[in-house]
């Protein structure tokens, strides 16, 4: 089925099941631990243990290694060694080999994998390899090699519109300013981890990965086999964020190991070695010039951003949000990405828009203040009809100016005082803060196999992953909702790439992509029954079990097994709009007058995204990432050492994310806006939204709460401490 | 992981001469720390000897009004005790500021005077650490150090004692007993207990092979106000920056310690005297020979603000 025009009015939008808040239907399996992750099938016989050995440089070649301590050690039943592997082939987005050869490429790159009976055998043996290495220089430091790094893709990655340095000169009111975030782990619960077994020349992977399909072409591309030889089965993910799109280093040991053992290897990547061995979100530092009318109305806007990687590609873009969010005629955009020798960066959620945020909406209340205006009025004055960067395309549906405008009065906006460190509550120093968030609402084509058993019931097969988001659920939601059945009549498997190609889990696409496919492949049922029972499927009415059409009525049991495949397409109409999703994130925080702590107080995030599937998962996806933009604003870094080219602090106790404590209360609000240009459901993601913008709320309000203005992240209290009022 | 044999000892005696007899032999406790630091191969005994059976769990009153507290006394214990959070208070908020609740069901008294420090760089073997490999270099002293040590450390050393617990005893003057591997016994002062580094970071403490903590003596209660704040990047389950244990007296006179700033909790008997003048004079007596690197510089200032904050907390009561 192919989305050609605007959904018109549809099934959807009288909707029974979908839109209503659902218990995640896999809840019961994963509360009694009965949901099977990849490091615990036990559907496979006969498995023994690998463990990977990291790297000890950065760069430079392994001068030797030996082995044969660890391979006489008891238990031991198989050594893959990098000196004795040739280096694998690139997978999708690996910029770095994930095995092989005498070469380092980065800090805990795997160099080798033992394997053993049990998981302890294979631990200890693997500390018996004495590696040497020839080390070489590396470059480590992003701010050294940033002033001459390369625009990222050529020209593509500038824009210029009208003439920003005119403009900007001109302009009345000026901000200027730089801004720095830093490398960040997505330290998701569950570790990188496969299963991997052979039978002749065909792979099994039971892993943990967001694009199955994108694994199994990646796994016959790394392996040079052919990746029809390849299956992938990841049912459950214990969180991924983006650090579980593309094949890593636990699947690839794993494979290799399984050939070498000549049986199945499990495989979970250590804990401390995740942060340097896989990919991380990229550092950056961003130059904002913004010019002003002294009413707040922008004349000129430039965002520059540089981030650094390995091979200098692939880098962190920053500036993807500025050309949607505010007007303005004369504007300037560019993306920069050096080369370094650190691990390797890569997506983690909403990649380039999270940190985008940090920067720019720090930057329009640094505006505001500078215009004495309210920083809420100061977007508002600034709502584009058009695209602010790309002028010739219309927005979907936008309702940022809502989402702002409810937010202020739930949130009580107009008690927030604008005079900098003026609230106080005994020992804390009161601020406010808002930001404006922006996120893409992508689509991508999406395929399922849907069946109707005997009995009326359905089950729905695709490839698509359940991350933790609740897309068991809201695929369910849907095939109910179209097939006219309870939800408890319907079946959903998913992650297995027999099963057809869908969207995958990434970049916000995976609940509007994956339920869009999952209605395509339920029509092309609907019409196979209608076939069989002699009734036009498009013009009758699916319900309870039944089906009328015209005043003939049936039983869906009537129509026997039958099944059908489906997928949702997209058609070129889409490129005339920008499809976006908006909020808008306030934020209360208390600041230790003493200690220049920071605790959170409130959170709230009014959020336009249209239809939302389930307001229940998607309300915890929101909370979630809103979690997550306060680690990035308040603790979370890698902290990178120069001297040896590795992230320092590589384990959950060094590398701190919020806990329960530092999260007050949270609220989220959906608009109930529909989007006619997204897919017939009208539906937009929302996991990635909600990190678009509250750590940069967090910044403004602790601004508001002292006055102190930091534009560097993590904003930890050694960054001003000392311009803190002195206390007796 | 080394492969290891495990011995549950039935009594102190026999846990002593365990762990004496040998050179490779290590006590267990709660195991909170240890079995961490095995894992990763930075401590290797051959043979543990596990103490949880040697009846060193209970909590006693002292002839001289004091409290006797056996070295298996878990941390959830401890802190829940009701003469402690009557008498001792500034013990009882340490001990909760500390860690996470399972692990503080797990961790003992013992075990949370002897855990190691939290550097990245001895939790990194393929990293110089004269901590863990002595004469192999500080990795830290050039690096990444804003956790680390802003006085009591060395050049070959400049890593913190990372606990909240033993701040808090530092404050109540504290005693550590001990059985060594001979049977003797002998009680150090808790100021005594850890070592600074110097040239010897791989030292953490004054113990010798073998010699089993048995209790830990608080003296009779020393009244005043309790306080324990701690400061951290997250609201739980982090180490200190910097944390202050105080007992302030109502004419103002008191005790002081500091956590996270050095290889020991941090008390200068002389700054005790300045807290009348305010927590700058004290901060200028306890700091005077710091060293801090200049990523925790912000240390001293911060032990200053936190102290401050305390002090008006003890004025305002
Ligand atoms: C994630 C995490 C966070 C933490 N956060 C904090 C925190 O914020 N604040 C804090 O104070 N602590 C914190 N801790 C540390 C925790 O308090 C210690 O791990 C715990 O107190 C150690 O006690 P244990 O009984 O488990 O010791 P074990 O691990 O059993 O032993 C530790 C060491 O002491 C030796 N030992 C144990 N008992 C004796 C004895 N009686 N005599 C002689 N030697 C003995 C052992 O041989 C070993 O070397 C944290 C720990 C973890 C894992
Ligand atoms: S500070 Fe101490 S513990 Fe840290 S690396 Fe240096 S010697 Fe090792």
């Amino acid at each position: 089925m192919k989305f050609e025009a605007p959904a018109g009015s549809n099934l959807f939008d009288r909707s029974q099941i979908v839109g209503k808040s659902t218990p995640r239907i896999d809840g019961p399996l994963k509360t009694t631990g009965q949901a099977p992750y990849a490091y615990e099938r036990h559907d496979m016989a006969n498995q023994a243990y690998g463990w990977v050995v990291g790297s000890a440089i950065a760069k430079g070649l392994i001068a030797s290694m030996d082995v044969s301590d660890a391979q006489s050690a008891p238990g031991v039943i198989a050594i893959v060694s990098a000196p004795d592997t040739k280096p694998v082939g690139k997978g999708i987005a690996n910029n770095a080999p994930l095995f092989g050869g005498p070469e380092i490429a980065h800090y805990h790159q795997a160099i080798a994998c033992v394997v053993a009976e049990t998981f302890e055998q294979a631990r200890y043996a693997a500390s018996l390899i004495r590696t040497t290495y020839d080390r070489s220089q590396g470059a480590f430091d992003l701010a050294k090699v940033a002033p001459d790094a390369p625009l990222a893709k050529g020209d593509d990655s500038k824009s210029t519109l009208g003439d920003f340095d005119a403009a900007f000169a001109a302009a009345p009111v000026k901000l200027d300013a730089r801004y720095t975030t830093p490398d960040e782990s997505h330290a998701m619960m569950e570790p990188h981890a496969t299963i991997a077994a052979w039978e002749g020349d065909k792979l099994t992977l039971l892993t943990s990965n967001q694009m199955v399909a994108w694994a199994k072409q990646s796994m016959g591309k790394i392996l040079g086999i052919d990746p029809a030889n390849v299956r992938i089965d990841s049912p459950f993910i214990g969180g991924g964020f983006g650090g579980k799109l593309f094949i890593r280093a636990d699947a690839v040991m794993a494979a290799l190991a399984a050939k070498k053992a000549g049986r199945p290897v499990k495989i979970a990547l250590q804990r401390p070695l995740i942060a340097n061995n896989t990919t991380h979100r990229h550092a950056t530092i961003q130059h904002i010039r913004i010019g002003a009318e002294k009413d707040g109305k922008i004349t000129a806007i430039s965002h520059e951003n540089w981030s650094g990687n390995q091979n200098g590609k692939n880098g962190e873009d920053a500036t993807l949000q500025t050309p949607k969010l505010y007007a303005g005629a004369n504007r300037l955009t560019a993306n920069y990405v050096a080369t370094l020798d650190l691990p390797e960066g890569n997506a983690m959620r909403a990649p380039g828009e999270a940190v985008g945020h940090l920067a720019l909406e720090v930057a329009m209340d640094e505006l505001a203040e500078k215009l004495g205006m309210d920083p809420v009025e100061l977007r508002i004055v600034n709502e584009p009809k058009m695209v602010p960067g790309s002028p010739e395309k219309k927005f979907s549906d936008r309702n940022l100016v809502r989402c702002l405008r409810e937010g202020a009065e739930r949130f009580g906006w107009s008690r927030r005082s604008k005079t900098p460190g003026s609230m106080r509550d005994g020992r804390w120093l009161i601020g406010m803060g808002v930001a404006a968030g922006y996120r893409a609402g992508p689509t991508e084509a999406s395929g399922a196999h849907v069946k109707l058993d005997a009995d009326g019931r359905i089950t729905v097969e695709t490839d698509m992953t359940d991350i933790g988001t609740g897309s068991y659920t809201i695929i369910a939601q849907t095939a109910a909702e179209t097939m006219g059945v309870s939800l408890d009549q319907v079946k959903v498997e998913l992650g297995d790439s027999r099963y057809p190609k869908s969207s995958g889990s990434g970049g916000q696409w995976g609940a509007a992509s994956s339920t869009a496919g999952v209605y395509a492949a339920c029509v092309n049922l609907r019409r196979a029954i209608g076939e069989k029972l002699g009734f036009d499927a498009d013009a009758a009415t699916f319900e309870d079990g039944s089906i009328r059409s015209g005043n003939r009525s049936y039983k869906l049991t009537e129509a026997g097994a039958l099944s059908a495949d489906g997928e949702m397409t997209y058609g070129d109409f889409k490129d005339d709009y920008d499809v976006g999703t908006y909020a808008g994130h306030f934020v209360e925080v208390g600041v230790d007058a003493y200690t220049g702590v920071t605790r959170i107080r409130r959170m709230l995030s009014v959020c336009d995204a249209g239809r939302i599937l389930n307001p229940l998962s998607a309300r915890s996806q929101v909370i979630g990432a809103m979690v997550m933009s306060a680690g990035a604003a308040l603790m979370e870094e890698l902290a990178v050492d120069p001297r040896f080219g590795f992230f320092v602090n590589h384990d959950l106790a060094g590398y701190e994310v919020p806990v329960h404590a530092d999260i007050p209360t949270q609220d989220v609000v959906f608009l109930d806006t529909l989007d006619d240009i997204v897919t017939p459901m009208k539906a937009k993601g929302v996991g990635e939204l909600g990190i678009c913008g509250p750590g940069s709320a967090i910044a403004n309000a602790i601004y508001n709460a002292t006055g102190i203005r930091i534009r560097d992240y993590p904003l930890t209290l050694e960054k001003y401490l000392s311009e803190m009022p002195a206390v007796a | 992981m080394r492969p290891f044999t495990y011995q549950r000892a039935g009594s102190v005696a026999e846990a002593v001469k365990a762990v004496g007899s040998r050179d490779d032999a290590m006590f267990l406790a709660g195991g909170t720390n240890l079995l961490d630091l095995m894992k990763l191969q930075i401590e290797t005994p051959a043979h543990i000897v596990d103490i949880q059976d040697t009846g060193l769990d209970k909590i006693e009153k002292t002839k001289d009004g004091g409290l006797r507290i056996g070295a298996l006394v878990s941390n959830t214990a401890l802190s829940a005790d009701e003469r402690v959070r009557k008498d001792y208070p500034v013990l009882t908020r340490a001990i909760q500021a500390g860690a996470s609740g399972q692990l503080r069901n797990k961790a003992t008294t013992g075990g949370n005077l002897l855990q190691r420090t939290r550097c990245s760089y001895f939790y990194d073997t393929n990293m110089a650490c004269n901590k863990r490999d002595p004469g192999s270099g500080c990795a830290a002293l050039q690096g990444y150090s804003r956790q680390l040590a802003v006085i009591g450390s060395s050049d070959k050393c400049i890593a913190t004692y990372p606990g909240d617990m033993a701040v808090g005893m530092r404050v109540l003057d504290a005693v550590v007993e001990t059985m060594k591997a001979d049977g003797s016994t002998r009680s150090i002062a808790l100021a005594d207990f850890h070592r600074l580094p110097g040239d010897h970071p791989e030292q953490d403490n004054v113990l010798e092979t073998g010699e089993l903590i048995t209790a830990v003596w608080l003296p009779k209660p020393p009244g005043g106000r309790h306080f324990y704040h701690k400061v951290r990047d997250r609201a739980s389950y982090a180490f200190a920056l910097v944390s202050v244990a105080a007992v302030i007296q109502d004419d103002g006179s008191g005790r002081v310690a500091f956590g996270g700033v050095a290889p020991k909790p941090w008390r200068v008997e002389a700054a005790d005297a300045a807290l009348g003048q305010g927590a700058k004079a004290v901060i200028a007596r306890a700091f005077a020979d710091a060293r801090p690197t200049e990523e925790n510089r912000f240390k001293i200032a911060l032990a200053e603000r936190a102290l401050a904050g305390v002090l008006a907390e003890a004025r305002n009561a």
